[in-house]
């Protein structure tokens, strides 16, 4: 049985479509890591799916159960944690804790053996007696994570989990995550960072509410929206890359580049070889420091499908 | 040591028993069964929060305990509202017809001014020369009360015709003005009767008054109910707010929703550590106002305690009412003040509500501090019993139920 089904999900706010009808499974044991720019509705498929949005329409599936239907069964398998560090400051590790506990209705004994337990799991106990408020970013991700498995939940939704920590304690924390993910628990995780979409078994792309990619993070990079049939991607290192980049488009055969750091990421038609690509950069002014094939990055991926979409929502609008 | 090797190091049987969690809890179904169908779920966790919260927090501290014994001090010890003692300036311009430049008076008119000092209202200060000169001491403002005796006073006496004497008043403080006016009046009359009776016969109607309740007519025996009606309203309806739109402001509020916690178990968890603090602020006032202040209590203490619960009842679901509307602290601080200037100016804390305009004094029924008013006046003051006052409790119970319904609706709306 999967452990999220999202069928045909619908969240309409008046006139405006915030979630359109977007589809997906996630089977138990992934980590899903699900994507989109800012604004894009992923909050909002988050809290459909943890029963705390309705939907307009569609169907939420959550380990079996509907979550329009029970909502309050789902909320006592599933685990959240929020984009905002939201525990409480002004209460110590283990009283934060204690109060997770006694939310999910544990009890004397058993809510003590359980927060011993998430205490060494996610190895806070030696903060136990410290206020939240002055926990480290990292240390307070990790508290929030503990509160939100307090009751061993099989599914466990992280809004932007790492979202203003520092690189050490980003890397511990997907540690941890593959940690508890190699027990079975499934992990909802929304990033904005390519390196720990890399790292999710399954990915998912939204964009204005629609759901324009779903895949591994292996066969989202050879989807032929991306790297069309003949086709090649090189990386173009340059000194000035953004009088270069403007003037690279200009060549006829270029379909899409974008800058990359101190480089650039072309695509273009494959009948072009290295050396002439060359030539044609230097006829416009341009001379490439370094010319490198490319296979396409999930960044790549989601910069093209997000141009397809704008275009295509353009042409749309223009033909109105 | 990093967090990976700790999470390596421990034991296999530790790790199975995280896997195997959910069928375990599973096994608890019995309990849980019966926990999942209780409307108040999540009220014990929530209250163990909210304590916690409360008690390391400062400012409901400062609210609940501090600022009463400080408005207490103000109200009850500096805040006199009988007048005394106004400052007066005289022009006495009768005994001039015996020396040029006396301002000391004749003997008749110095009589008159006696009168007028030993009022306790009056205190003369000052002698002045000239209608210049009062007026002067008028609009300076050194005076309140300005006395003018003309130099025909003592003439009008012996001729037996009337002998006026001109009475200023400034009129900027509405309740100076009145009193000062009435008593100069009072005294005026009551010279004029004496010296129209014959020696030894009294006046035909002998008012006797007697202030009943508060005989001393003192002035914290009259505001201190009052203010404790007042006090008690910033720890239920703005503390309660806070407490909700704090959790929204951060963002815990939401996190609170993907947990089975309900609706009521959520709210009477965030009342009932703010119930608790109401109670003991109430009991301090009572024993700061009986035994600093000495105010005798008249009636049962245990019945003003008892309709004290449902005025704090009413103001706490006012509270949960604006929390679940309000989303910022501010927003909340607005709502609340909307709540607590009705209640202290159309409750007759201090102005007297029959004498408002109609709507005003309509308004005053839907303000739930105009029935405390009633009931610790009514009790501390007059010692009312229950059937004396049962519908004001009826009243603001209702105008509890009413706001904490509507709250919940609201709250519904949000957890689904």
């Amino acid at each position: 049985m999967a452990a999220i089904v999202a069928e045909n999900l619908v969240r309409k706010y008046g006139e405006f479509t915030a979630v359109d009808g977007v589809s997906f499974q996630v089977q138990p044991g992934e980590v899903f890591g699900f994507l989109g720019p800012n604004g894009s509705g992923k909050t909002t498929v988050i809290k459909m799916l943890t029963g705390i949005l309705p939907l307009t329409s569609g169907r939420g599936i959550i380990d079996g159960i509907d979550v329009s239907a029970d909502p309050d069964s789902v909320k006592q398998r599933i685990g959240y944690m929020s984009q905002k560090f939201s525990l409480y400051d002004d209460l110590t590790v283990l009283e934060n804790l204690r109060f997770y506990a006694q939310i999910y209705g544990l009890r004397g004994k058993e809510a003590a053996r359980k927060i011993e337990q998430t205490m060494q799991q996610n190895a806070i106990e030696p903060y136990k007696d410290r206020l939240a408020a002055k926990l480290s970013g990292g240390w307070k991700q990790r508290l929030a994570l503990s509160c939100a498995m307090m009751h061993g939940p099989k599914l466990l939704y992280l809004d932007e989990p790492t979202a203003g920590i520092d690189p050490v304690a980003r890397r511990k924390l997907w540690d941890l995550l593959f940690e508890l993910s190699g027990q079975g628990i499934t992990f909802f995780v929304t990033t904005h960072y390519m390196d720990e979409a890399e790292r999710c078994s399954h990915l998912a792309y939204i964009y204005y509410g629609k759901l324009i990619a779903d895949g591994t993070p292996e066969t989202l990079r050879e989807i032929p929206e991306v790297s069309p049939p003949g086709t090649q991607r090189f990386e173009i290192a340059t000194r000035d890359v953004t009088t270069a980049l403007r003037r690279a488009r200009t060549l006829p055969f270029m379909r899409s580049a974008t800058i990359f750091g101190r480089s650039i990421h072309a695509l273009m038609e494959d009948s072009i070889s290295q050396a002439e690509l060359k030539d044609e950069l230097e006829k416009v002014g341009v001379h490439a420091d370094e010319i490198r094939p490319l296979t396409p990055e999930l960044e790549d991926v989601f910069v093209e499908l997000t141009y397809r979409k704008q275009a295509e929502m353009e042409g749309s609008r223009a033909s109105l | 040591m990093t967090t990976s090797s700790l999470v390596e190091t421990q034991p296999a049987a530790s790790v199975q028993n995280q896997s195997l969690n959910v069928p375990e809890a599973g096994s608890h179904n019995g309990t849980l069964a019966a926990w999942s169908d209780n409307p108040f779920r999540g009220f014990k966790a929530i209250f163990y929060k909210e304590s916690l919260h409360l008690r390391r927090d400062p400012m409901a501290i400062m609210f609940a305990l501090l600022i009463p014994i400080v408005e207490m001090i103000i109200l009850g010890a500096a805040i006199d509202t009988n007048v005394r003692q106004v400052r007066t300036v005289v022009l006495d311009q009768s005994g001039l017809m015996e020396h040029a430049d006396d301002i000391e008076g004749s003997q008749s008119s110095r009589a008159l001014l006696d009168r007028f000092r030993s009022s306790d209202t009056f205190k003369i200060y000052k002698y002045v020369h000239s209608d210049e000169e009062l007026t002067h001491e008028m609009v300076a403002g050194h005076a309140k009360v300005g006395l003018k005796i003309p130099y025909d006073f003592d003439r009008q006496l012996l001729r037996g015709d009337s002998a006026q004497i001109m009475v200023l008043v400034d009129g900027s403080d509405s309740s100076v003005a009145g009193q000062t006016l009435n008593v100069a009046s009072a005294i005026g009359l009551d010279e004029s009767l004496r010296r129209m009776l014959p020696e030894g016969k009294q006046p035909a109607i002998d008012v006797r008054p007697k202030v009943m309740f508060n005989p001393d007519s003192r002035s914290p025996n009259f505001f201190l109910p009052g203010l404790m009606t007042v006090l008690l309203l910033f720890v239920t309806t703005m503390l309660t707010a806070f407490s909700i739109v704090r959790e929204k402001e951060r963002g815990t509020l939401e996190q609170l929703f993907v947990t089975p916690v309900r609706p009521l178990g959520l709210m009477m968890g965030k009342i009932m550590p703010y119930f608790g603090l109401a109670m003991i602020e109430m009991l301090m006032i009572l024993a700061f106002m009986r035994f600093a202040f000495q105010v005798p209590i008249h009636g049962n203490v245990l019945l003003l305690l008892a309709l004290a619960m449902c005025y704090m009842f009413t103001h706490l679901s006012l509270g949960m009412l604006i929390s679940s509307k309000a989303n910022s602290q501010n927003d909340a601080m607005q709502r609340s003040m909307g709540i607590m200037l009705p209640s202290i100016f159309l409750s007759g804390y201090i102005f007297p509500l029959d004498n408002m305009p109609w709507i005003f004094y309509l308004m005053s029924f839907f303000v739930p501090a105009t029935y405390m008013m009633q009931i610790s006046r009514g009790i501390i003051l007059r010692g009312a019993g229950f059937g004396d006052l049962w519908i004001n409790a009826a009243a603001l119970l209702l105008m509890g139920f009413g706001a904490l319904t509507l709250a919940a609706r609201n709250f519904k709306k949000m957890i689904v």
